[in-house]
């Protein structure tokens, strides 16, 4: 069997695209069944439980735990203001009263009469949910969020930072190789989705940062310039909550690399388009990878464009691969043969392999677990 | 489940993250060994959503390897082993264990952070679990600042400690009333109750159910994890804690009724199968032994020291040190430059730390050139380290089950104990994962094992050859002699023995002499040459190996100079029998701890020289 699967990453001109809007506890759900919507749009909200803030009444009045309840001025569920006093001891002779100041606003959550401990509510926090792909509502899921569906035209990205961000697509590099340097930035760029082409470093980042950039997409980047710009050596690939005033999508990965000729021409192809990216990236089970969306009109036959593919390709003698390890990283050719037989690699182990062949014309072996498919 | 003289004929599964890994173990004249092995995608998540899909799946393989028909037309799995028309049918028990979806995360809670609180920890560890976080009274977190953490957690369940029996009853129950307003999310979303296991103050039960008594939460209340000060009593709350992780969490997690349904023992959470079946091995044998499994996102360590007269299991998992996923926290850990003293070959800092990440983002690409596997190893070598540096911290004193002790000690323990893992005192060092059992020599394991566990005395080292550990685990619950001849037959892959000194001396100066004599047809195996005789003076500064091969044995008879203690005490001879394997004998005299030369060209040649000498590199 000449043939095997490797995962790839989507790019897509045109793709049937869901997505699941969810709010993190239950609430109110805003859009209906067949309702469209912009990326922007609030399309659910809900109230989170307020933080609380416990309180030692008990040490703070001086007093027994058991005796708190009696001295309490305020019951569970009523309102407090900050510094209000919500209990106060009967002191001696009707003197020497101890009292207790609420150290927030909010109700009574609780009082207890084994601890002496007492906590208050603050007030709920609103939470809401936007809808981030333009499209319909094909299945609203009560109390819940919302299924959104529409033809996009799809670029997932292999790394990114910050969440998510909105904007209309501006090319900033005229190659796929060309580096995204700071000179290249400009100030009409500020909300936009700039795309470059090879690797951007933390200069740039910092410029369009300061021009208030939305996001930036680009080929690779260098670890140091990912250390410089978030402050810190990011761990594990878990990302998408960083503030750091902007979302970037990097489609190859690190080091001196260009974004892939397909990927450049597609999104080159968008410029102009309003767009929503999310840097998000998870690199554990249930794989999440950063993206540029961008919504089309739908198809003119009216069907619409293909659902979207699970991202697994098959491999076979002829098909256009990607290598994502050393010693020939970023590189792309094609598969011109697919050895049964495990082959002992320069390292010594032992591995299935595949042979690769560049447009020069030389081939190279390595390990089918070392590249990525490219959809054409 | 039958009975276990009964037994002949055993599946045994382990439902990974990624894959479900099947094996058969059949007697054999009278002897268990382990015949076949299968494997497939876990098809835990979508769009398969159920369990068993992937069991069938894998133990297909075995059945068509093994020409033993296992799975009926309905797709069960056939009971018991019998012969139908000339041909072997079934098994006689099946058996489980399962990481899948995450294993089992848990929070736990205890007063004192060092106390209950450390308790709690350890049983939680002890049972399987990844612990997501730590709460106490005196964490240093401000009680909104610990609701909040609990507010963000999605744990399965949480085991709340604290207090001794008869003592203070408020700290525990103010942690209890922290727990209930901050409703935790549970995993599984919004119908399941959150179990909370109360293990603490046992006057403090009925404030704690009060404290508690609220809806989406499912309280259960056991023994003190701490009755008293100096004894600890850990058995209860991980036995509540399997039963909670089954009644719960696995009965939630698609396919896991009907595969429960389906097993004849308990299904356990994988590493609380690998700490069972490594104190069993400790226990039978008599030793102390450590086990280690470095992946691709973790790294744990068990640890099994006898203490006391008493053997003492611990367990530690370092969430983030890792191959893959958690490369680059290693890196960012132990540091680039504690990484590099271990490659010999020159490299690029900044290409390494693009590589480093690139290995991050595409986790399951290998390295195809030496270069790339040296650096791997090296950073193997740093994790492995780091980890179990946190299990020496973790395993100490007053850890384990029912411990006396005097209060003194208890006093003296207030600043977290003393570790009881003692190198010195360590027999067995047993390694698995991809990084360690999968390196294309041997030689390069056992350097690999004793370059970041240094090893002193006598240390018989072994990798896990399949990752059976978890399923013989289950088994030994079952049928403890099948799960032992397993292990030292099938399980077990001999790397060798490693001998060093405890302390260090000048490089070139006298250290030890040293006597190697093969025993001829040791443990069955033919004497054929591979094994050579030693004797000599081994000075300090050295990594010397001495062929043996697996399966051979040597009498051994070291004497370090005065001063210098090889395990019978400063200046004393030592002499025992060792085991062979890939990588020999391995004579270690580069010192405890172990010190690399400072200057880079020094210490690439030592690494080198000392990586040719084991075989490591040609």
């Amino acid at each position: 069997m000449a043939t095997a699967y490797t995962p790839g990453l989507k790019v897509a001109a045109r793709t049937r695209h869901r997505v699941r809007r969810m709010l993190p506890i239950a609430g109110e759900v805003l859009v209906g069944q067949g309702a469209v919507v912009a990326a922007r749009d609030v399309i659910a909200r809900a109230a989170m439980p307020g933080d609380l803030t416990p309180m030692n009444v008990a040490s703070l009045l001086g007093a027994q735990p058991a005796d708190v309840p009696e001295f309490m001025l305020r019951r569970e569920g009523e309102r407090v203001e900050l510094n209000e006093v919500i209990a106060r001891t009967r002191g001696i002779f009707g003197m020497f009263k101890a009292e207790c100041r609420a150290k927030a606003s909010g109700t009574i959550e609780s009082i207890s009469a084994a601890t002496g401990q007492v906590i208050i509510r603050g007030p709920s926090l609103p939470v809401e949910v936007r809808a981030y792909l333009a499209g319909k509502v094909v299945e609203p899921i009560p109390e819940e969020g919302v299924v959104i569906e529409a033809d996009v035209a799809l670029v997932q990205g292999i790394f990114g930072i910050g969440g998510e961000a909105f904007g209309t697509i501006r090319l900033a590099c005229a190659r796929p190789d060309e580096p995204l340097q700071e000179e290249l930035l400009r100030p009409e760029m500020a909300g936009q989705i700039v795309v470059g082409g090879g690797r951007v470093g933390v200069q740039a980042l910092r410029k369009a940062r300061e021009i208030g950039v939305a996001a930036v997409v680009s080929g690779g980047l260098d670890d140091s310039d990912l250390r410089e710009f978030l402050g810190y050596d990011l761990g594990v690939a878990i990302t998408g909550s960083e503030q750091v005033g902007l979302t970037l999508v990097i489609t190859e990965g690190f080091g001196e690399i260009a974004m892939a000729e397909r990927t450049y021409r597609l999104l080159r192809s968008l410029e102009g388009h309003e767009a929503s990216a999310n840097g998000a990236t998870q690199i554990r089970a249930g794989v999440m990878r950063p993206e540029v969306i961008v919504p089309l009109p739908s198809g003119s036959d009216g069907r619409g464009a293909p659902p979207e593919s699970s991202g697994a390709g098959l491999l076979e003698i002829g098909t256009p691969v990607r290598i994502v390890r050393d010693p020939h990283f970023g590189l792309i050719g094609r598969v011109s043969a697919l050895p049964e037989q495990p082959y002992v690699l320069g390292s010594g182990s032992k591995a299935r392999v595949l042979e690769v062949r560049f447009d020069s014309g030389e081939a190279v072996v390595v390990p089918r677990a070392n590249v990525e498919l490219i959809e054409e | 489940m039958g009975d276990p003289r009964t037994i002949r004929v055993v599946v045994a599964t382990d439902c990974g993250s990624t894959t479900t890994k099947a094996i058969l173990i059949e007697e054999q004249e009278g002897v268990f060994r382990q015949t076949h092995r299968g494997e497939a995608p876990t098809t835990v998540e979508a769009p398969f959503a159920d369990v068993t899909i992937g069991v069938i799946n894998a133990v297909t393989e075995l059945q068509e390897l093994s020409g033993r028909r296992l799975v009926d037309d309905e797709g069960r799995i056939i009971r018991p082993a019998r012969m139908e028309n000339g041909r072997p049918i079934g098994c006689d028990i099946y058996i489980s264990t399962s990481s899948a979806g995450g294993g089992l995360q848990m929070m736990v809670a205890g007063v004192v952070r060092e106390m209950t609180a450390a308790s709690a920890k350890r049983a939680a560890l002890g049972a399987g679990a990844i612990v997501m976080d730590t709460i106490a009274s005196n964490d240093r977190r401000r009680p909104h600042e610990q609701i909040q953490r609990i507010r963000e957690l999605r744990p399965d369940m949480i085991l709340v400690s604290g207090g001794t029996d008869g003592g203070d009853m408020k700290k525990v129950v103010e942690i209890a009333e922290l727990i209930a307003p901050a409703r935790p999310q549970p995993r599984f979303g919004g119908k399941y109750e959150l179990p909370v296991i109360f293990a603490g103050n046992r006057d403090a039960a009925s404030a704690v159910r009060d404290a508690l008594a609220v809806p989406g939460i499912a309280l259960s209340v056991v023994d003190n994890l701490r009755p008293t000060l100096e004894q600890e009593n850990l058995g209860p709350a991980r036995d509540r804690i399997h039963d909670v992780f089954l009644e719960h969490v696995m009965a939630h997690a698609p396919g896991y009724d009907r595969l429960m349904a389906w097993t004849d023992a308990p299904i356990m959470p994988t590493p609380g199968a690998v700490g069972d079946i490594l104190q069993t091995i400790a226990r039978r044998r008599g030793i102390n032994a450590v086990g280690v499994d470095i992946g691709g996102a973790t790294t744990d360590v068990f640890s099994v020291f006898s203490h006391e007269g008493a053997p003492v299991f611990n367990r530690t998992v370092s969430a983030n040190l890792g191959m893959s996923y958690s490369i680059s926290n290693v890196c960012a850990e132990a540091g680039l430059d504690a990484i590099m003293r271990w490659v010999h070959l020159p490299m690029d800092d900044r290409e390494l730390r693009n590589r480093v990440k690139n290995k991050m983002i595409r986790p399951t690409t290998i390295p195809q050139t030496v270069e790339a596997l040296v650096f791997e190893q090296a950073v193997a070598r740093e994790a492995l380290r780091l980890a179990y540096q946190q299990h020496k911290e973790f395993a100490t004193t007053l850890s384990g089950v029912q411990q006396q002790r005097t209060v003194g000690d208890t006093f003296s323990q207030s600043s977290g104990g003393r570790t009881i893992v003692d190198s010195m005192a360590l027999d067995l060092l047993v390694a698995s994962g991809g990084v360690l059992s999968h390196a294309p020599r041997p030689a390069q394991t056992a350097l690999m094992l004793i370059d970041s566990f240094e090893p002193e005395g006598f240390t018989t080292l072994a990798k896990d050859s399949i990752f059976m550990m978890p399923h013989l685990g289950v088994l030994a619950s079952v049928h403890e002699r099948a799960a032992m001849e397993v292990f030292e037959r099938d399980c077990l892959v001999h790397l060798g023995t490693c001998i060093a000194p405890r302390g260090e001396g000048r490089e070139g100066k006298p250290c030890l002499s040293c006597r190697i004599e093969p025993v001829a047809g040791a443990n069955g195996a033919a004497d054929d040459g591979s094994g050579a005789a030693f004797s000599g003076e081994i000075p300090w500064g050295e990594l010397r190996r001495i062929p043996l091969a697996e399966g051979q044995e040597a009498s051994a008879r070291v004497e370090p100079v005065r001063g210098v203690d090889v395990g019978a005490g400063p200046g004393k001879p030592v002499e025992r029998r060792v085991r062979g394997g890939a990588a020999g004998i391995v004579i270690d005299t580069r010192g405890r701890p172990l010190r690399l030369p400072e200057e880079r060209s020094a210490r690439c040649a030592a690494v080198a020289r000392w990586m040719k000498e084991i075989g490591a590199i040609d």
